[in-house]
């Protein structure tokens, strides 16, 4: 027991190991020097106390996607309209506050109308997903690409359209909302505790969910074989649908962070990537709800850090994104290895 | 093309499906198979036809040893098997299903092909488009296509895996028609069925198995039918000395069928009257796929019926979804443990913790873990509460399923409740099973051990290609008469 820890710590350990590998490959294939661009990595994500608090600006959103997409991983969903999910999230926030925001209303209820709105702005788009699944035969992998192309056409329109700045239109988004209704921030930095307090609680109640409900027993079930699951008394086509819908109102709360947090008005780039980056956590994580903190976290330092290689080594910041995708490559790799491995050792005990 | 099978065995884990089979097919002979399901028939044509290997024995064609190392090379050798399921590209036209799988060059030649087609037709009285797509068709039609595209293909010997399933009697006549015309150019017909009465119409030779063995042949003298009783005979072996039985049979009706019709892709069952009383076992017998399958997903609201009622507890359930039948104390049992009846990579007490019903929002732990215990302990499951389902054998996964149904029930409906079970599983689940009867529950069983099926019901409905039979005291029948009547014989008179 004890030693199969050991040899599935070892494996892991292998896989970042072989990632950090190609990386390096790569860095010096570009003429780079690996430990100069990883050393700038660090210092632009864990150097300073303000660059510290980038890096959480980015754990944010990155955390509560990943917390709505291990509900879906878990009913055996691969929710890739998480992204589309994010925008109409924000669109929805968007759309409150422009609403409200010259009304009488107090700032503190215009921000929690505009947050919630999020949140079912979001569970709305990811629930066609859902029912384009469950009542059209349509694969949700396919029926999100779609979607998320309907989602970002959809806030260029609004940009250039109905929401316009006076005067110019621009990919820079819409007319800043005002003051009073923008998510406080901590001293200097872009940093909201509002945000952060959010984005942990989600985690912990996705936890909760996942381990102690029956909820989150039945979306297992639902994920892991639902023929049986039916068998046994599970509604399933509702718990998938719910699945769908608890992921979007998750991914639309991390759009409603980006805007009343971070951009406060409505951007082209609303979602950041932030939804495929946080299908790559859920798939790195495997399910277990534990380790979604830590390695969001990493992957947003990443993100963070990455920002230093174009200004001071004139490299492409994508740099990150390719540490990121081999590290996912090489951790589902090394795991089917491992399962391989394990096997073989089983059979000849 | 003549076929030698000698010294054929194949072992599926420990499971010997073929044990030492020795056969001789003279060129252009129709040949028939029969056996009941899991006899090894279809193991012992999947080794002729490439898709198996023997793990010892050899064939000869024409004499020669040849090695079939794949179905491609044993349509070279000119071997070509038909299967149960036409194996086609529904989505396809007929001409590209053709030319899929003919060698040649790198563009096919449609408008030869399409010639072929017609010459083929012409010399069989088919009548196929090639222009049409293969989903259009139906199985009989696909049928002759698959005939077709084999012949084209150059096979000189004919394995058909049940071919008569699912087609009208109108093709089933043109198929045999087909078939006798074969011996005239050399081509040997090798014919796999569990059907008595189609097998005596078409076959010239008859070969027997049972449990992986070659039991018997038998050759027809010229216009003379076969000993039917002998095959029956050699099919099922011997007539089953019976246990002293119980029957827990009570007055009140637990499930009650009107005139009630369901149908699957193959079959259509019609216009069944039946009722269940709470306590009665119930066995259904049939070859796989006759009917019985569908009846039984019918009666727990699975399978939508397509006319008639369905009651169950006196209360009118048609058309109603499977929950809402639960909700009456209808449970399903599914032979497919792993498949649909439990959930691989959730623990025993995790299982219980589902089917049970929830109280609150969050789980009790300790509750569920001593729940585990004391279910693993009345069943004699080997496993702990945290053992993932999968890693349980099969007699300990079907002892799960059990423990897993909820008390009180009206009605139990199992899909072989004790297939590939060790002889101390099988009482141990009829020992539960006989208890839940004593509770009041009714019993539902489909299972093609007919021993099982004599021993354990009270009454029994017989399956023959979607047509179900009066019920059948146990007691006053026996298992020849129902492998006549399975094999789709003495219909006639089906209560004597």
């Amino acid at each position: 027991m004890k030693n199969t820890r050991f040899v599935n710590f070892g494996f892991q350990i292998l896989a970042v190991v072989l990632a950090l590998i190609v990386t390096t490959l790569i860095l010096a294939a570009v003429g780079a020097n690996p430990w100069d661009a990883y050393k700038n990595i660090y210092a632009g994500s864990f150097g300073s106390f303000e660059k510290f608090t980038d890096v959480l600006v980015a754990w944010i959103p990155l955390l509560i996607t990943v917390a709505g997409l291990l509900v879906t991983f878990s009913a055996g969903l691969w929710n890739i309209g998480v992204e589309g999910q994010i925008i109409m999230g924000a669109i929805a926030t968007t759309w409150i506050v422009r609403l409200l925001q010259d009304t009488t209303t107090p700032p503190a209820l215009i921000i929690t109308l505009a947050i919630l709105a999020g949140m079912i702005g979001g569970a709305l788009w990811a629930s066609l997903a859902g029912a384009l699944k469950t009542f059209g035969g349509v694969n949700e992998i396919f029926g999100g690409l779609g979607l998320n192309f309907v989602a970002t056409a959809s806030t260029i329109w609004l940009i250039f359209g109905p929401w316009k700045r006076p005067g110019v239109a621009s990919i820079a988004g819409t007319e800043s909302f005002n003051e009073s209704v923008w998510l406080p921030t901590m001293g200097d930095t872009r940093l909201s505790l509002w945000a952060l307090g959010l984005a942990i609680l989600s985690i912990v109640i996705v936890y909760f969910l996942l381990q102690g409900t029956y909820i989150g027993l039945r979306l297992k079930a639902v994920g892991k074989n639902p023929k049986a699951a039916y068998l046994l008394g599970v509604p399933t086509w509702q718990y998938s649908m719910m699945a769908f819908m608890l992921c979007g109102a998750f991914a639309g709360l991390a759009g409603a962070m980006q805007v009343m947090a971070v951009y406060h008005r409505l951007i082209g780039s609303i979602s950041s990537g932030y939804g495929f980056l946080g299908l790559l956590v859920a798939m790195l994580v495997n399910y277990q709800v534990i380790w979604a903190a830590p390695v969001a976290l990493f992957f947003a330092a990443l993100n963070i850090g990455g920002i230093q290689l174009p200004i001071i080594l004139k490299l492409d910041s994508s740099i990150t994104g390719i540490l990121q995708g081999t590290l996912v490559l090489f951790v589902l790799m090394v795991e089917g290895v491992r399962q391989k491995f394990m096997k073989r050792v089983g059979e000849k005990q | 093309m003549k076929v030698e099978l000698r010294g054929i065995h194949k072992y599926f884990g420990k499971n010997h499906a073929n044990d030492d089979i020795n056969l001789t097919i003279p060129s252009g002979t129709i040949q028939g198979i029969l056996g009941e399901n899991g006899a090894g028939k279809s193991t012992l044509m999947k080794i002729l036809s490439g898709y198996f290997h023997a793990d010892e024995g050899e064939i000869l064609l024409d004499g020669k040893p040849v090695r079939i190392a794949s179905p491609a090379a044993a349509l070279q050798a000119g071997v070509g098997m038909l299967h149960q399921d036409p194996l086609d590209f529904p989505p396809m036209r007929v001409i590209d299903n053709f030319l899929l799988r003919a060698s040649g060059d790198f563009f096919p030649n449609r408008k030869h092909a399409a010639q072929d087609i017609n010459l083929l037709m012409k010399e069989f009285g088919f009548s196929i488009d090639p222009e049409t797509y293969v989903d259009s068709l139906t199985v009989g039609e696909r049928q002759q296509l698959e005939i077709m595209r084999l012949l084209f293909l150059g096979a000189r010997v004919f394995i058909l895996d049940e071919p008569t399933t699912g087609i009208s009697a109108a093709q089933k006549a043109k198929l045999f028609e087909t078939l006798k015309k074969f011996p005239e150019q050399a081509i040997t017909v090798i014919f796999v069925s569990h059907k008595l009465e189609d097998v005596e119409k078409l076959c010239d030779r008859v070969a027997v198995l049972r449990q992986g063995k070659l039991i018997g042949e038998m050759g027809r003298e010229q216009g003379k039918p076969f000993d039917d009783k002998g095959l029956v005979k050699m099919m099922f072996g011997k007539e089953a000395p019976l246990a002293p039985r119980q029957t827990h049979s009570q007055e009140r009706s637990v499930l009650r069928l009107e005139n009630a019709s369901m149908e699957d892709a193959r079959l259509k069952i019609r216009d069944v009257n039946f009722e269940a009383r709470a306590g009665e076992v119930i066995g259904l017998a049939g070859m796989e796929g006759s009917g019985q399958g569908t009846f039984l997903r019918a009666c727990a609201g699975l399978i939508r019926t397509v006319g008639g009622k369905v009651q169950i507890n006196e209360k009118d359930l048609t058309g109603k979804s499977y929950h809402v039948f639960k909700n009456q104390g209808v449970e399903f049992l599914p032979a497919a443990r792993l498949e649909e009846g439990l959930v691989p990579g959730l623990s025993l007490t995790e299982h219980f913790q589902l089917a049970e019903k929830s109280e609150g929002l969050f789980i009790n732990q300790e509750r569920g873990v001593k729940l585990a215990q004391e279910r693993i302990a009345s069943f004699n499951i080997k496993g702990t509460p945290v053992s993932a389902v999968e890693s349980l054998s099969g007699g300990n996964q079907q002892r799960a399923l059990l423990s897993l149904l909820r008390t009180p029930l009206s009605l139990v409906l199992i899909e072989h409740p004790t297939r590939g079970l060790d002889i101390e599983s099988v009482i141990y689940i009829w020992g539960k099973l006989k208890e839940r009867c004593r509770q009041g529950s009714a019993i539902l069983f489909m299972s093609s051990d007919l021993d099982e099926v004599l021993q354990y019901s009270d009454r029994i409905l017989v399956f023959f290609n979607g047509k179900v039979s009066q019920p059948l005291d146990a007691e006053k029948t026996s298992v020849a008469k129902l492998g006549e009547m399975i094999g789709g014989r003495g219909w006639d008179n089906p209560t004597a």
